[in-house]
């Protein structure tokens, strides 16, 4: 059943000029970035800096656009997931889902795996696009794929959170405009507390863990934080349409 | 007694303080079809939505084919079709896709969602619009596809809320003619706020007003109310009152305000020749007989008028 929720919301993402566009535009700056990136790594590295102080070329290329593609998820994830449950609810389709034979968590989590496998063509198509280098060097697929690893996860904690705004709320861009702000505010806690790197409060911006696999580390504590992160959404989000039901 | 397919007990479901529905007990033939009428606001889609699962009853159950919509809500809610007041439907999708999800939703099995698909826009008069998208489809069929939708998993159930709102003469004509025939295979639940169209469509009919149910019967009940043995009869040379009243059978006699003659009479008598007859005979100028039907409007503002004097007036809030 989770599927077939996940396939219609796919269906819907494709439906509207909205997902291709973002797709479009998304591409088009990844890809720039790493022609950038691949530039630059020239241009550096032809031989002005002592060997010692050498990057290697994954790296190199993988942190211009990776680090893009976190900042970047930042403003397309909630336009994405904007309209999942306030867009239902704007139009009255809620009912149509919730007289259906589906559980309310079936209904949320094949929600949040739609977005997810739309956000992941992205995440493939960065992966794919540095593979290419492997053409004429010899890169490090290991770095690669923690930083993949660590924008999926990084990229569902946005939709899950920004699921979350959606279901509060019957105008998606309310819905939009408070996710960005919760998000933004997440990720940039750590740089608040930027004196005090041990403080707590640090401890939950989403950035410091994304940090570790953007080193090429993938560390079970960060993993073990977002799946948290995720799990706490997506049960606000069951709550808070259980009490639609409830409520009326 | 025959098979009940759906049982309300004691439904009732509060908005604050207010009532919106309060004690509504009802239960649901096997292949009948159940007419909901009431004004506005007086709790019909509150009850529809609580039937459906859509909204938890403050008290009372609802058990469909003997199974608690609220202890088993998935196995209840596969028996049921609905379509709700506001109709709930993607209007990006064309209408064959809008039907598989439907479908899917309603855990039709994957290899038989073309069939049910097909066999659900055949019933509703769909087969020429199957790749258009549904925002571009007229009002009418519009509605046809929130139909489909309700019926596309061969439910015990289909719950159909005001189904012919918003709709041309010709499209509610269409609709409730779609109605009946869907009644032959499924017991249906149809709720409106339009008095006739109970009569056309249904087998029994329940009223409610402000959240309570006022009357419950067969159309039949409905309609002796209705005709209620009377005569509409105009004289131009009118007779005396008394000579009226001596007719055989004859139980009461009235002149209403437009100088009618309103002639009530005891069951089993029809004085309709006799009347005729004398009237030839006196020369009383006999222009106009006919049976006098009270409306159903008349009927309906008794029954909600009896109901608010027994009672409190309780406000109801418009859902």
């Amino acid at each position: 059943m989770i599927i077939n929720v996940a396939r219609k919301e796919l269906k819907s993402l494709f439906a509207s000029p909205m997902g291709w566009i973002i797709l479009a535009l998304l591409m088009l700056a990844f890809g720039s970035f790493y022609l950038q990136g691949v530039n630059n790594y020239f241009e550096v590295m032809s031989g002005s800096i002592r060997p010692a102080e050498r990057v290697g070329v994954t790296i190199f290329v993988g942190q211009t656009v990776y680090g893009i593609a976190s900042f970047l998820m930042l403003f397309a994830v909630p336009l994405l997931s904007m309209g999942l449950i306030s867009g239902e609810r704007k139009s009255q389709t809620l009912p149509f889902l919730f007289s259906a034979p589906i559980t309310l968590t079936e209904i949320v989590v094949g929600k949040f795996l739609g977005l997810i496998i739309f956000l992941s063509i992205l995440v493939a198509y960065i992966l794919l696009m540095l593979s290419t280098l492997n053409i004429w060097s010899d890169i490090d697929f290991g770095y690669l794929l923690s930083n993949s690893l660590g924008l999926i996860l990084l990229a569902a904690s946005f939709s899950a959170l920004g699921i979350y705004f959606s279901s509060l709320t019957s105008q998606p861009i309310v819905a939009a405009i408070l996710s960005f702000i919760a998000l933004f505010a997440l990720m940039g806690l750590d740089k608040f507390f930027g004196s005090q790197p041990n403080h707590w409060f640090g401890y939950i911006s989403l950035m410091k863990h994304f940090q570790s696999f953007s080193r090429g580390i993938i560390d079970s504590k960060d993993i073990i934080y977002f799946i948290l992160f995720i799990t706490t959404f997506l049960v606000l989000t069951i709550r808070r349409l259980d009490s639609d039901r409830l409520r009326g | 007694m025959t098979e009940a397919t759906l049982n309300a007990m004691d439904l009732s479901r509060q908005f604050g303080s207010n009532f919106a529905v309060r004690d509504v007990s009802f239960h649901l033939n096997k292949g009948e079809v159940l007419g909901f009428l009431g004004p506005n606001g007086a709790g019909k889609s509150t009850t529809m939505r609580m039937l459906t699962g859509n909204l938890a009853p403050s008290q009372g159950g609802v058990k469909i084919c003997g199974i608690d919509i609220i202890e088993n809500p998935k196995e209840a809610k596969a028996l049921i079709g609905y379509l709700p007041e506001i109709r709930p439907l993607y209007k990006e999708f064309t209408v064959n896709e809008f039907l598989s999800i439907a479908a899917r939703f309603h855990k039709v099995k994957s290899s038989s969602v073309h069939k049910a698909v097909e066999a659900a826009k055949d019933k509703c008069g769909l087969a020429h619009m199957s790749n258009r998208l549904i925002e571009n489809l007229s009002n009418g069929y519009q509605q046809r596809v929130g139909i489909a939708q309700a019926i596309i998993h061969n439910p015990e159930i289909v719950i159909l809320d005001e189904p012919t709102v918003g709709l041309d003469p010709i499209q509610i004509r269409e609709i409730r003619k779609l109605i009946k025939e869907i009644g032959k295979r499924h017991s249906v639940i149809l709720s409106t706020h339009i008095l006739p169209e109970v009569e056309m469509v249904c087998d029994r009919v329940q009223i409610i007003d402000k959240g309570n149910l006022v009357f419950h019967g067969s159309i039949e009940d409905l309609k002796q109310h209705r005709l209620g043995n009377k005569l509409l009869i105009g004289f131009s040379k009118p007779p005396t009152l008394t000579k009226l009243k001596t007719i055989k059978g004859i139980e009461k006699v009235e002149k209403d305000e437009k100088g009618m003659f309103i002639l009530k009479f005891k069951n089993k008598y029809l004085p309709a020749e006799e009347i005729v007859y004398l009237a030839a005979k006196e020369n009383w100028g006999l222009y106009h007989i006919a049976p006098h039907v009270t409306s159903l409007e008349d009927i309906f503002m008794q029954l909600t008028q009896v109901q608010s004097l027994d009672n409190q007036p309780n406000k109801v809030k418009q859902t």
